[in-house]
């Protein structure tokens, strides 16, 4: 399924460890699975550009020995786009976060879906605000504890790859931690796919959330993705009334679709105005 | 490449081209066309923006022209994303644009920042409009001159320029590119809604009168190359862009040579807030720009920037034929502050009148450098009205120990 052997070393800055993260913590297995699949791509990193905005996982493009541009909260995908736009040659691939992408970045994210802009945005959901200490987030489930809602998050949160989808995104999947094999092959996809790619992975927040909401060990976080997340192969079973009741997050590969990509019809344009002027020229 | 400021022409073919798409090399245009005119000889390949009034016209002249010269034109979903991806497409190796008007200026605050903080080079155009909030549209004003300056949390200096013509709306933009590549640093080009959208005549600059500064390349290999590490006594580092061998992390934390963050550093950070100051500050005589005029030997002087200066020569030419020994200083470069200039008029002149298009703010730096035997006297004209001469000469002749004219601001 994967390169066991690999020496993932050889992709990371080994002077900034120790890392950021907390013991724990499933950001560091995002990056493990992001860069075998950029390994099994064989991605050229000097042609690759890892972007992100602010928080925990926004932190993920330092410890890669390759471009990154760590931004401003919520800004990662704006930047990106002004990247990939000026240099369509560049792989680019966003870190963000919950907070980051949906609340202070929702417009971007939803914009660039719609652009259909060759990027892959890895969103790392621990459904809290990790770095600043454990606030609610669009994300945060009904009921849940956070510093910010003491008695019970009472805020219906988002369901982020519903939200892409709606937008336009043409490659969408959601994966909890501890589905390696299939986290990693939908990486890989998404970087693959032209167009936009989002690929949701829910990651355990033990400090900011899951301590906080009785998940304290790996087996309790492990049988709360197992009882609030549904395959998707299971849920296309479901009859309409039982999918409209359904209150857990689908996983899996939730959208692959082909449609016009931004930099390539843009290209087109230019050539078709490049064609234009020169038959004015010659005329 | 040449020397270190990286100065080299534009080659040939690019500038035909380019005049071939701009069309008649003398034309009537609006101030707003011109920045997008002077942008694109100045080799801008990227532009970003939201529509905002009075400055829409530079991105639908650039929606127009860019894909025909090849570069990338793209409407962003508001100003904040559109610095953003200006920072971005910079960072991807081009010479990056935005435009907008006092509300989409205060959005773009904060990557502003992240802007002089990463050492980004990039242009601003602010076309002012009056303010606060959404105020009045489609009026010219003068508020943003401290925005510009301050308008960022933290420390940092940034480069502006103000036109006060569609002719210099063009050189002006054209300089900001050079400018921003020099000192690895945004420009902001301060217009306001009367410059941007009069029309006057403009003359495309010749091939010989356009300099192109390049973008600093590293000159070390790879893997000696520390982005955020000065190599001379501009205290600018050379500048690899992401698609190259020169790996490059780029972050607004405060960060080593190497670019990766240190956040807890006293020393680490107060050595690079002061390089990034200084990088601007020690090279304040080689940015001051102004235009002096009737100065020998004034006895009293206007001080004076963009729109309001064509009415302040007006009223400094017509106290001249009477007698007066007034004097014209016009400030084009704002920031940093042309100090020197400044100083020196304050020890000629006994009075010092600046008319402003806001209840007064580069007055208040004016004072600070001026000695207490000068007056400075603040004429504010808010509302979106531009002065008239007889104001301006009116001020130069009043004692400011008399009283205020009737409805005048006292600043």
């Amino acid at each position: 399924m994967f390169n066991k052997a690999l020496n993932i070393h050889k992709y990371l800055r080994r002077d900034m460890y120790p890392s950021i993260f907390c013991v724990g913590c499933g950001i560091g297995s995002v990056l493990n699975h992001t860069l075998r699949a950029v390994d099994e791509l064989k991605m050229d990193m000097d042609k690759s550009v890892f972007v992100s905005g602010i928080g925990c996982s926004s932190r993920l493009p330092g410890y890669i020995d390759g471009n990154g541009l760590h931004t401003t909260h919520g800004r990662a995908i704006a930047f990106a786009t002004g990247v990939k736009l000026a240099n369509p040659e560049l792989n680019v691939i966003i870190f963000t976060g919950d907070g980051d992408c949906a609340a202070i970045g929702g417009n971007h994210l939803i914009h660039a879906a719609r652009r259909n802009l060759n990027l892959t945005v890895i969103e790392m959901n621990n459904f809290n605000y990790g770095m600043t200490g454990g606030q609610t987030s669009p994300t945060t489930p009904l009921g849940s504890n956070t510093t910010t809602s003491p008695y019970g998050n009472f805020e219906e949160p988002f369901d982020l790859a519903d939200l892409v989808v709606g937008a336009g995104a043409t490659f969408v999947a959601r994966w909890p931690l501890g589905y390696p094999y299939e986290t990693i092959a939908c990486i890989k996809k998404g970087i693959a796919h032209q167009g936009f790619s989002f690929i949701e992975i829910l990651i355990p927040c033990p400090t900011g959330y899951t301590d906080k909401n009785d998940l304290k060990s790996n087996k309790e976080i492990w049988e709360w993705y197992r009882g609030n997340t549904i395959l998707r192969s299971k849920y296309k079973l479901l009859n309409e009334q039982e999918q409209d009741q359904n209150h857990k997050l689908v996983i899996g590969e939730l959208r692959n679709v082909q449609r016009k990509e931004y930099t390539t019809e843009w290209a087109k344009l230019v050539n078709r105005l490049r064609d234009e002027q020169d038959r004015v020229d010659d005329s | 490449m040449p020397g270190p400021a990286g100065v080299v022409q534009m080659d040939k073919a690019s500038y035909e081209q380019i005049c071939r798409i701009l069309g008649e090399k003398r034309s009537f245009l609006q101030g707003d066309v011109a920045c997008a005119y002077g942008a694109l000889l100045a080799g801008c390949d990227f532009f970003a923006g939201y529509p905002i009034t009075p400055a829409t016209e530079t991105a639908e002249t650039l929606a127009r022209l860019m894909p025909r010269l090849g570069g990338a034109f793209v409407q962003m979903e508001d100003e904040i994303a559109s610095i953003a991806a200006v920072i971005g497409a910079s960072w991807a190796g081009s010479r990056s644009l935005t435009a907008t008007s006092g509300p989409g200026f205060s959005l773009m605050q904060e990557n502003i920042g992240y802007a002089c903080m990463s050492e980004t080079p990039c242009v601003i155009v602010n076309v002012q409009r009056s303010g606060p909030s959404t105020g009045q549209p489609t009026e010219p004003a003068q508020g943003d001159m401290m925005q510009t300056r301050w308008g960022s949390h933290g420390d940092y200096e940034i480069i502006a320029l103000a036109p006060n013509s569609v002719q210099e709306c063009l050189d002006m933009t054209l300089l900001a590119f050079n400018l921003a590549e020099e000192y690895r640093n945004p420009v902001v080009v301060l217009t306001d809604g009367e410059v941007g959208h009069m029309r006057e005549k403009v003359i495309l600059p010749e091939y010989d009168e356009i300099a192109f500064t390049a973008r600093r390349q590293p000159t070390v290999a790879p893997a000696d190359y520390l982005p955020f590490q000065s190599v001379d006594e501009s205290l600018v580092p050379p500048m690899a862009t992401f698609g190259t061998a020169y790996r490059t992390y780029v972050t607004g934390l405060t960060h080593k040579e190497s670019g990766l963050p240190t956040t807890d550093d006293a020393v680490a950070h107060t050595r690079l807030i002061t390089r990034l100051v200084e990088k601007i500050t020690r090279h304040r005589v080689e940015l001051t720009r102004v235009e002096e005029q009737f100065l020998d030997d004034a006895e009293v002087a206007v001080i004076v920037y963009g729109i309001t200066s064509r009415v302040a020569l007006n009223a400094v030419r017509t106290l001249r034929q009477q007698g007066v020994k007034a004097g014209y200083l016009r400030l084009i470069g704002i920031w940093p502050f042309p100090e020197e200039k400044v100083r020196q008029l304050g020890e000629r002149v006994s009075r010092i009148i600046v008319p402003e298009m806001n209840l007064g703010q580069l007055v208040h730096r004016i004072r600070e450098l001026v000695p207490d035997s000068c007056q400075v006297s603040a004429l504010p004209s808010i509302g979106g009205r531009v002065h008239l001469p007889a104001e301006i000469s009116s001020a130069l002749m009043t004692d400011r120990k008399s009283p205020e004219p009737e409805g005048q601001h006292h600043v």
